[in-house]
């Protein structure tokens, strides 16, 4: 059981940090909301696996909280409002593919050398899934900052979240408090954020925030 | 016990200032709340004299950081010091209940009074570095808000907001001298920093640093002194009594509870920084005292030069402590807590007196007072006694306190370092230098606001100012010359507190008969207050009625001699100014670019010659305008990142953490 558990949570962790790449170079709106309806669920089974191995049956409950809302319910909402705003064709100029995957991989790298050493007397479990967990962290950043399209900015906050509820999970016995307020901040954001899109797109006709940028018109 | 007693008095306190707040359109508020200061700082400060065991008195209150809490702990330093400021914050309130009444909006101050008090208290009970910081922070905010009591004048703004500037950064200065104390396991309790070994490391040097630069800050060290000439004057005066008299002996305190107790044993090189600002700090502040005609100007920079003396006081106990040599030790530190102890009572009166004649004035000008001595005779009485004390003329207690002071010095030859041999006795000069000046200073103060003729309609119609105010300013005084004629009982107060900080302690002072007092040996040297005390009383006596008896037997009045010019003005007597003239010219053309400028039109011209002077503060011109014009720099360069893209923000954020992580990954 021991080595099982450890590699089906290897599984997961990694295979969350390779989505969270797919991510960073999908340009498709369509195609992106897609795969981070598919980073939610790995989340969601992560999650899962790891309530079956530590025993504890509240984790359950994150598990479906991450598929029911991460999974279903804010990627509809998005397509529903792409579909709205009429953007659900469009193809978002990602600028320098090849130098954003090395970028990602050299974080990905730092996050291992980071937590590694610094977990090195913690459960071998929680360290992999902690510099997982991280890493998917960087790369959501990384993809906040790399893309222009307020919806691609609103994903990649969100698959950040992510990587913060898998670090959340990783480690054991961490209250269910948490997973909640986790949960609803990232609802919170995703309404927040929605609502400031059709905002934007009523007064200035996108939600490219480069164009908002031109509106303030500062002094650059 | 007694700490019971005065943790339950600081509530008392807080809740007065809550009381405060609710009473603020009361007409009676001002009496309660003054009643209310005056009598808890007098359990505390019974509860700070009360015999009590050798052991510290610890507590630890459920407050402020979860499962930390906030732990207090009296011993005899803060049992000495608590009596400190709660003797003067004893006085201040009764003074206030005098003086507060002509106050305009009394719900600016009445808040914030004992919040302050207690706040002051607090600093001085706190045994961990959390609840002394968020103390300290209380204290600094609560009197800050004093300052601006009378916010609508645009200098007392100014006043507030160095005194703020200089207020957080020496907290922040004191927050990482606790954050290197404590190190990497982070035991910020003062218990966990005293197991701690500390050995002779940069660490050390650099937390003596930051406590000469936090609490130099907060008790008016050249060149952090800034503020306090700014902010005395424009808090009221029980306020600046308490901020001049009171608040700077806590940063002493904070300075005496870091270095001497937490710290660890000292190094020799420790004293040469303290010695050489406290000397530094005594002569400039005493010049810059010299040269004010602001009453309470004067006063503040008057502090800046005690203060001077007591960090040459402590820095001779850390050069001899370091040395092993425990009696000079003992006697250093003795002097500077005497030295602490004297000031806070004579110059609180003397703000309480400044304070008065700026009740019954409106004036804080001393070149345009004079003859108060005929309007306000109690408060010139009160005043003069003040103004002996702290020019250090026996037998009040500043010459005790100085004497000793330079007994210590005059023990540096002993001293194996040749440094400190050379240091030392240059220091002394500056002492005694400073000390002639400041007795110049107080005669200039004296003589031109309450002797001479009234310079002013203001001044003429002075009347004498309220019993309340007149009884703190009394009871302060017969505490000076208590303290200057029975030395022997505080020097054997404060040989416990010595005892346990330099590891010696000055001969029991009490058994000598005659109330004399032997510092070190009879050989050497050796003071009788109450014998002086007599001597001049006796002799004073004896001239008197000899000239009554084989002198004039009547007494009469005439016109003062007036030179032969037959000029009444009261504008032909002699100035502050010119007082001062020889000062600003021999010395203060170094110390302030002192120059006078004779604008004489040639014969013939019908334009007034005019004769102008020009002061420069080399401390202001030196330091804070290049910092200023650097923040300024630095700001327009930053404020091009005002207008960045959102996803530039984000790249900032991005960049920091990688920049930090990578920090982690190359240095663990």
């Amino acid at each position: 059981m021991g080595t099982l558990a450890f590699d089906v949570a290897h599984l997961f962790a990694g295979g969350l940090v390779l989505i969270s790449f797919m991510l960073l170079y999908q340009d498709r709106m369509t195609g992106l909301i897609n795969i981070f309806a598919l980073h939610a669920v790995v989340l969601s089974l992560s999650v899962a696996w790891q309530a079956y191995v530590q025993h504890s049956p509240h984790l359950f409950l994150t598990a479906a909280i991450a598929i029911i809302f991460k999974a279903t319910i804010i990627p509809l909402s998005l397509q529903r409002i792409m579909v709205r705003l009429r953007i659900h064709r469009d193809i978002e100029v990602v600028g320098g593919v090849g130098v954003t995957m090395l970028l990602g991989i050299c974080l990905v790298a730092l996050s291992l050398v980071v937590i590694l050493p610094a977990t090195a007397a913690a459960d071998p479990l929680a360290r992999e899934d902690v510099a997982f967990a991280l890493s998917v962290v960087l790369l959501g950043l990384l993809m906040m900052v790399t893309r222009r399209n307020a919806i691609s900015q609103v994903i990649g906050f969100m698959s950040l979240e992510n990587g913060l509820i898998l670090a959340a999970t990783g480690a054991k016995g961490m209250p269910l408090v948490v997973e909640i307020s986790v949960a609803f901040s990232v609802l919170i954001a995703f309404i927040v954020i929605g609502i400031f899109l059709f905002r934007i797109r009523e007064r200035f006709d996108t939600v490219d925030v480069q164009e908002l940028d031109r509106v303030r018109g500062g002094g650059r | 016990m007694s700490l019971t007693v005065a943790l339950l008095s600081i509530a008392a306190l807080l809740g007065a200032a809550g009381l405060a707040i609710a009473l603020a359109r009361s007409v009676e508020a001002t009496r309660i709340i003054y009643g209310l200061c005056f009598g808890f700082s007098l359990i505390l400060f019974v509860a700070a004299v009360v015999p009590r065991g050798a052991a510290a008195l610890t507590a630890a209150l459920p407050l402020g950081l979860p499962w930390i809490g906030a732990h207090f702990r009296m011993d005899v330093l803060s049992a000495f010091f608590l009596a400190i400021v709660n003797l003067g914050g004893a006085a201040a309130s009764l003074y206030a209940i005098g003086y507060g009444a002509h106050e305009k909006h009394p719900s600016r101050i009445l808040p914030f009074f004992p919040a302050f008090l207690a706040g002051m208290n607090l600093v001085l009970l706190a045994d961990d570095a959390f609840s002394f910081l968020v103390a300290w922070e209380f204290m600094s905010l609560s009197s800050w808000a004093l300052v601006m009591a009378h916010h609508h004048d645009a200098e007392n703004r100014r006043a507030g907001f160095i005194y703020l500037l200089m207020a957080s950064f020496g907290t922040l200065a004191l927050l990482m001298a606790f954050g290197l104390l404590a190190g990497s396991v982070g035991g910020y309790s003062f218990a966990d920093i005293r197991d701690a070994a500390h050995g002779p490391s940069w660490k050390s040097g650099l937390v003596l640093a930051l406590v000469l630069l936090g609490a130099g800050s907060k008790a008016g060290l050249v060149p952090l002194h800034i503020w306090l000439p700014l902010a005395h004057p424009a808090a009221p005066s029980h306020v600046s009594a308490l901020m001049s008299g009171v608040m700077t002996k806590v940063a002493i305190y904070g300075f005496i509870r870091i270095v001497f107790d937490l710290l660890g044993p000292p190094e020799f090189w420790w004293s040469m920084p303290t010695l050489t600002l406290g000397a530094i700090t005594a002569m400039l502040g005493i010049l810059s005292a010299t040269i004010q005609s602001d009453l309470k100007k004067l006063l503040a920079y008057s502090t800046i030069e005690n203060i001077g003396i007591i960090f040459v006081a402590l820095g001779l106990a850390l050069a001899f402590k370091a040395n092993g040599m425990a009696l000079p030790a003992a006697l250093a530190f003795t002097a500077a807590l005497f030295h602490v102890f004297n000031h806070s009572l004579f110059k609180s009166l003397l703000f309480f007196g400044a304070g008065a004649v700026q009740g019954a004035t409106g004036e804080r000008d001393i070149e345009r007072l004079g003859g108060l001595i005929h309007s306000m005779p109690r408060t010139a009485f009160v005043f003069l006694g003040a103004c002996l004390a702290i020019s250090a003329l026996p037998p009040l207690n500043g010459f005790v306190s100085e004497w000793l002071v330079f007994q210590a010095v005059l023990l540096s030859p002993s001293l194996p370092q040749w440094s400190l041999k050379l240091l030392v006795p240059a220091v002394g000069v500056a002492l005694a230098l400073s000390a002639a000046l400041c007795a110049g200073c107080f005669v200039r103060a004296y003589g031109v606001a309450f002797l001479g003729r009234a310079r002013s309609i203001a001044a003429k119609d002075a009347r004498e100012t309220d019993p309340w105010s007149l009884s703190a300013m009394s009871g302060l005084l017969a505490l000076c010359l208590l303290a200057g004629l029975f030395p022997s009982y505080m020097i054997d107060t404060i040989t416990p507190a010595a005892k346990l900080f330099v590891g010696g302690h000055v001969p029991t002072q009490g058994d000598i008969p005659w109330m004399s007092i032997v510092p070190i040996a009879e050989s050497r040297s050796s003071y009788n207050g109450l014998l002086v005390f007599v001597f001049i009383i006796f002799s004073a006596s004896v001239a008197a009625l000899i000239v009554r008896r084989f002198g004039s037997k009547a007494i009469r009045r005439g016109p003062a001699w007036d030179c032969g010019y037959p000029d009444p003005s009261p504008a032909t007597q002699y100035t502050g100014s010119s007082f001062a003239q020889p000062i600003r010219r021999t010395l203060g053309n170094v110390a302030f670019v002192a120059r006078d400028h004779l604008d004489m039109p040639p014969p013939g011209d019908t334009r007034p010659a005019r004769f102008g002077i020009e002061v420069h503060d080399r401390v202001w011109d030196g330091i804070y305008t290049p910092i200023l014009r650097g923040v300024e720099f630095c700001a327009d360069q930053l404020n091009r990142m005002n207008y960045l893209t959102i996803q530039e923000y984000l790249g900032l954020v991005f960049i920091a953490l990688v920049g930090l992580l990578l920090v982690i990954a190359i240095w663990p």
